[in-house]
């Protein structure tokens, strides 16, 4: 892929640590074309710039990871949403902001722009006024006989935020799920823009609150990359224990949490308390329940507190003793496999069109985790196993998160054994330099797309949620299953509405 | 399961004893409550929460308000589904634009007499958001605020001594 990148573009320079290629018009074309024949490139990102739109791609067997960029001064550019379709939302999402334009995008409706801002096209050079009053948002047509809607949503009946899920139904079975999201956008981007590196750093712990470690991880990767920073050992291996740490609170609640949904009220009261152990040892070690503000540009903003060690050993040794049993109940239960087993499938082949990660990728087989693939430190020093299920149902999901629970306590152990010792942060050096980092989340894999200025500015920054490409196959999951097994569906995929909308 | 049950009988409750109520909550409330709703609302109170643009990080420890340990429940306090059936509603976030409408709606779904508590730096006035485009401001801009609960996100255990001064000046 990057010899094919090289024939056809002009590598930039300053873009680190992944190449980035110029193109031209014809070229970007010519990509989008090849990309029908190579199943193999998969898309990790698409966003746009004043007048530039930014393309990343990944080669699966090689791994190689590369960005393309096209300008486009006259703000349009060929979609890639018809070769991969998991561009479609970025691409609507880059009109929307941007004003850039996808020409022959699918689906041009407007995506996070619901017209109640006062401002349309926020992030162009030059924002036109705004429509005097909402406009009607068209949903797809969906015509036949005994066809009934549901709208749900955007303010739901749990705690959970807000979306617009529209549902059409033939009696219980749902026939298509549509999905309109967008709700909670606070324009994260547009504050980014021009901000210092610490203000920057402070909202991205913030896109998304579940995943606080690892977009804080992500964009002080990114900025490292871009500076040249070198970030001290021992920052390196508390970054690991973080994550995992958020990696082991998320999976906890959630597994809890699909049970609840399944009517499973004991596995709920069992995992939450685990999940509440998890936090007070994260509050005991790094002052914070979730770890915010944690992870910062050149390393991290607090030292394990002096007795951690003992009280993340303690917190191991509960959760090895307090887990396995409540897999044992999980398996053998008869009433709980009945919703869970063959409920939600996604194939094969759409995670893989889609470029999915993360739990919901990993239980339809593909296994691509950033830990491993491109990976980073301190991870390719250290012992885990990514597993991969290939009956991608909520059976599977929920089996996914029960070994990344057992791995992630691996882990912890052994980032215990060798934390090394030493300072735990070095200033970020004056240089400008656009950067990118892949970051594994809980949820799937980040990634984060920086410029920064020489005097510490960051001109443009994109962090890309996992859940973009997750969302869309939620859609596909519950067609065909009952309304009743939605919640099911949807926390066994938990996407991040916060992360997506920005 | 049977045996972890077992366990957990002759083990006793886990839960934690509640916390004293927030002074500023208190003296927040006693001005409102003191006047409409000293005798209506008793120790019991019905909460709808929310999510009006925050980030999910104050969804997940409204959340663990409901796990064994907090056990909102034991304070005469739960979570409903509906606006209709809540006597609090408890929002977060700043306020998106895109939310805007959406939770003016749910407020004025909620019968009188009723209670907002805003919870976390966001709701208060937009905290790390404030200026963007895409919010309108704190919870304040879009509908009154009775208590509001600061952190980023709160602990739990600020959430509920937030709420059991709320029950307890309306005693």
């Amino acid at each position: 892929m990057l010899d094919h990148l090289a024939s056809i573009g002009t590598r930039a320079e300053a873009h680190r640590p992944f190449p980035r290629f110029d193109l031209d018009r014809e070229a970007w074309a010519a990509l989008v074309a090849t990309l029908a024949e190579k199943p193999d490139w998969s898309l990790v990102g698409l966003w746009a710039d004043t007048g530039i739109v930014h393309m990343a791609l990944r080669e699966e067997a090689s791994d190689a990871v590369a960005v393309v960029s096209l300008t486009c001064p006259e703000g349009r550019f060929p979609s890639v949403g018809g070769a991969r379709p998991a561009a479609i939302r970025l691409e609507r999402a880059a009109q929307d902001l941007f004003g850039i334009t996808a020409e022959s995008l699918v689906d041009p409706r407007p995506w996070l722009d619901h017209d109640s801002w006062p401002i349309r096209l926020p992030l162009s050079a030059d924002p036109p006024d705004p429509l005097g009053h909402p406009q009607p948002y068209p949903f797809l047509p969906v015509e036949g006989p005994g066809l009934h809607q549901i709208p749900v949503g955007p303010v739901h009946a749990g705690i959970i935020e807000p979306g617009h899920f529209r549902f059409t139904c033939n009696g219980e079975t749902v026939v298509r799920l549509e999905q309109r999201l967008g709700y909670v956008h606070k324009g994260t981007e547009w504050l980014m823009a021009g901000r210092s590196v610490a203000e920057v750093a402070k909202l991205s712990a913030r896109v998304s609150g579940d995943s606080t470690v690892a977009h804080s991880l992500a964009f002080a990767r990114a900025v490292e990359s871009a500076t040249g920073a070198a970030v001290p050992a021992r920052a390196v291996w508390l970054r690991a224990l973080m994550a995992e740490l958020e990696r082991l609170a998320n999976h906890l609640g959630d597994i809890g949490a699909i049970c609840n949904d399944a009517a499973f009220a004991y596995m709920l009261a069992e995992c939450g308390q685990l999940r509440e152990k998890v936090l007070r040892a994260a509050d005991a070690c790094f002052g914070h329940r979730l770890m915010m503000d944690r992870v910062i540009p050149g390393g991290v903003a607090v030292d394990l507190a002096e007795d951690g060690r003992q009280v993340l050993a303690g917190l191991v040794a509960d959760l090895q003793a307090a887990f396995p049993p409540l897999i044992h109940t999980y398996d053998e239960k008869a009433s709980l496999q009945d919703r869970t087993v063959s409920t939600g499938r996604v194939a094969a082949e759409l995670v893989r069109r889609f470029g999915a990660g993360g739990h919901v990728g990993r239980a339809s087989g593909r296994g691509q985790d950033a830990r491993r693939n491109p990976g980073y430190a301190p991870y390719d020093e250290l012992e885990f196993e990514v597993p991969v299920f290939v009956d991608g149902d909520v059976n599977a999901r929920v089996w996914i998160r029960i070994r990344e629970v057992k791995a992630s306590l691996g882990l912890v152990r052994q980032i215990l054994g060798r934390l090394p010792e030493g300072p735990v942060h070095a200033p970020v050096p004056a240089a400008a330099g656009q950067g990118m980092a892949l970051v594994e989340s809980f949820r799937g894999e980040i990634m984060t797309w920086v410029a920064v200025r020489e005097d510490g500015i960051v001109t443009r920054c994109h962090p890309r949620d996992p859940s973009w490409f997750q969302w869309p196959l939620l859609e596909a999951a519950i067609e065909g299953n009952i309304v009743a097994d939605f919640p099911l569906c949807n926390k066994s995929f938990n996407c991040s509405y916060s992360g997506h909308d920005l | 399961m049977l045996k972890t049950i077992a366990r957990n009988l002759l083990r006793g409750p886990v839960t934690m004893k509640g916390p004293a109520p927030a002074e500023d909550g208190i003296e927040e409330l006693a001005s409102r409550l003191d006047r409409a709703a000293r005798t209506r609302l008793g120790r019991s109170l019905s909460i709808r929460e929310v999510d009006a643009g925050s980030c999910n990080g104050c969804e997940l420890e409204i959340h663990a308000l409901n796990n064994v340990i907090y056990d909102l429940e034991r304070f005469g306090m739960r979570f409903v589904a509906s606006p209709r059936h809540a006597d609090v509603l408890m929002v977060t976030g700043p306020v998106t634009a895109n939310m805007r409408d959406a939770l003016f709606r749910t407020w004025d779904a909620t019968p009188d007499p009723k209670w907002v508590v805003a919870v976390g730096g966001c709701a208060l006035d937009g905290g790390l958001f404030k200026g963007s485009y895409g919010i309108v401001g704190g919870v304040g801009a879009v509908v009154p605020v009775d208590l509001h609960i600061p952190g980023c996100p709160p602990r739990p255990i600020d959430l509920l001594a937030g709420l059991v001064a709320l029950v307890e000046a309306a005693k």
